[in-house]
């Protein structure tokens, strides 16, 4: 189940194991196992409601699981604050009176400490941050007035000045266009020298298939996890997305008819 | 000139003019969070739910007036928590939860009020405010609760920003979310004990929502719409106590009317703008 992969530096930074959520009576995870290594790039793709969120909230420590357990780094996610969850697009006040800087800077809120205001390490970790992502020109703007690309690399800087080490991504690239989506692939590539291991959920299979390390295939169950010419076969394929698959020339190329927005996450 | 000093020579109403800017800016202050979490609803149903608390005060009391700020405090807190803890396991919806014992409480403190002959006047005061009846004593509690209130919200500014936009990231962040949620509904809690007897608890919520709404339109930072609210506030304080002495109105009421001025204009001004 997990394949040799060159990324396998020391111990797993995410060891997840026999988690299992209920929701509303139904299983929304059922069984899940498995681990993540230190700086590794993993899609996690599958049908709409496939329970993808719902994964990303666990691993956060923002939802509870029914059964099974979540190590970070050894510890348990709510003893720990190396996770940063960059949200959907559609559930973020935009209007918020807050600039990118703000943003940015609330990654740091914990650290900060009661009572505590930024100093000069912070104002530096925000800027380096704003840097990476290439928003330092930015910095100053209304969060409403960034395109959808600058919005999540805004979520990145956060994540970097949070000094996250694991990065939960729900759906990133869903209604960017192409060069915003290329352009955020890119940037997740230049954080693998910063040691960042990065969980994004996508529906883009081709995608997934191009930009990522390794990928889970996820419909309550884990369908399939690894490296991707091994898992993208029809059957795996066939398995997670059920009818909804057309398999469209050749064996790996496929095409899956699923709306990308809303649906999963509609609750 | 003589406009604006005639009515300070009396003495209440320049207690009534202090009072109505300091609830003015802690409503406001406050209230930009209520505006910015979607609470308006909230701060008028818990402006309601202490009228029993009073109209039992009132009535240990005999009728005396010192001991009232006490007894809403105290309702306020417990019904500010109260709300919080039910929103949060109710099996209904929360806003008809909220609907249901906001209403249900209102009518308890009409009926306990209405045992008592002269219960028309004062009944009154508790819903429309009473700010030209502010005793010096009553005026210290509105100084030192409402610097409590300004302190605390200073004090947790960063994590009560980062909560309100993101509460997620604030769980990832291992912030005490449901101890800062708590706060908050503390301090709104004690706004609203603070600002009875100016507004009154049927137009608490307009304190509350109004100048926060109108800086909200204005400006896109958080210290900046909390400085424009206190502002708006302080202003519709003192302009509506003006008007109140000259037209003879309601001083509650009239406070109110200015502040929804001022929103009516930052409304139309924003628009012309946009055009």
């Amino acid at each position: 189940m997990y394949p040799h992969t060159d990324h396998q530096r020391d111990k797993p930074i995410l060891d997840v194991r026999n988690l299992s959520v209920r929701y509303n009576g139904r299983n929304a995870l059922e069984d899940i196992t498995f681990h993540l290594h230190v700086g590794e790039r993993v899609a996690v793709v599958g049908p709409n409601g496939a329970g993808k969120s719902t994964l990303f909230k666990v691993v956060a420590g923002v939802l509870l699981p029914n059964a099974g357990e979540v190590n970070v780094s050894g510890s348990r996610p709510l003893s720990h604050s190396c996770i940063a969850y960059v949200p959907q697009r559609t559930q973020v006040d935009w209007n918020f009176p807050v600039n990118v800087s703000d943003v940015v800077m609330m990654g740091r809120s914990a650290k900060l400490g009661p009572l505590g205001w930024p100093k000069k390490r912070d104002w530096e970790l925000v800027r380096h941050a704003l840097e990476t992502v290439e928003l330092v020109r930015l910095s100053k703007r209304q969060i409403s007035e960034l395109s959808g690309g600058q919005q999540q690399r805004m979520f990145i800087a956060r994540a970097l000045a949070q000094e996250a080490e694991l990065m939960l991504m729900d759906e990133p690239l869903t209604g960017l266009d192409t060069p915003s989506q290329e352009g955020l692939l890119d940037l997740l590539d230049t954080l693998r020298a910063q040691n960042v291991t990065v969980m994004v959920a996508t529906h883009d299979l081709e995608q997934a298939a191009r930009h990522f390390d390794r990928i889970m295939l996820l419909n309550h169950r884990l369908v399939a996890f690894g490296e991707p010419d091994e898992v993208l076969h029809t059957d795996n394929l066939m398995q997670a997305y059920g009818g909804r698959l057309r398999p469209v020339d050749g064996q790996n190329i496929l095409n899956v008819d699923d709306c990308c927005d809303e649906g999963e996450h509609a609750h | 000139m003589s406009f604006l000093l005639e009515p300070l020579q009396y003495e209440f109403m320049l207690r009534g003019m202090i009072a109505s800017v300091l609830v003015g800016i802690v409503c406001a202050v406050v209230g930009t969070y209520v505006v910015l979490r979607g609470m308006a609803f909230f701060g008028d149903a818990l402006a309601h739910t202490i009228l029993p608390g009073i109209a039992l005060g009132y009535l240990i009391s005999g009728g005396a007036r010192d001991t009232l700020f006490w007894w809403a405090l105290g309702t306020a807190i417990a019904a500010a928590l109260g709300i919080g803890a039910i929103s949060k396991h109710a099996q209904v919806r929360e806003d008809t939860a909220i609907g249901i014992i906001f209403a249900g409480m209102f009518a308890l403190g009409i009926a306990l009020i209405s045992t008592v002959r002269s219960y028309a006047v004062d009944l009154s005061h508790f819903l429309f405010g009473d700010v030209l009846g502010v005793s010096v004593q009553s005026l210290w509690l509105i100084i030192i609760f409402g610097g409590l209130v300004l302190l605390t919200i200073a004090a947790f500014y960063k994590e009560f920003m980062t909560l309100s936009f993101d509460p997620v990231l604030a769980v990832t962040l291992r912030l005490p979310v449901g101890l800062l949620n708590n706060l908050l509904l503390t301090l709104i809690a004690v706004t609203v004990a603070v600002s009875l007897q100016t507004v009154g608890v049927a137009l608490m919520v307009a304190m509350l929502v109004t100048p926060a709404a109108t800086a909200y339109l204005l400006t896109h930072r958080l210290p900046v719409m909390m400085m424009l609210a206190a502002m708006f506030a302080a202003l519709s304080g003192v302009a509506g106590l003006y008007l109140s002495y000259y037209l003879s109105i309601a001083s509650g009421a009239a406070i109110v009317l200015t502040a929804t001025l001022f929103f009516l204009l930052a409304f139309l001004w924003k628009r012309m703008k946009s055009i």
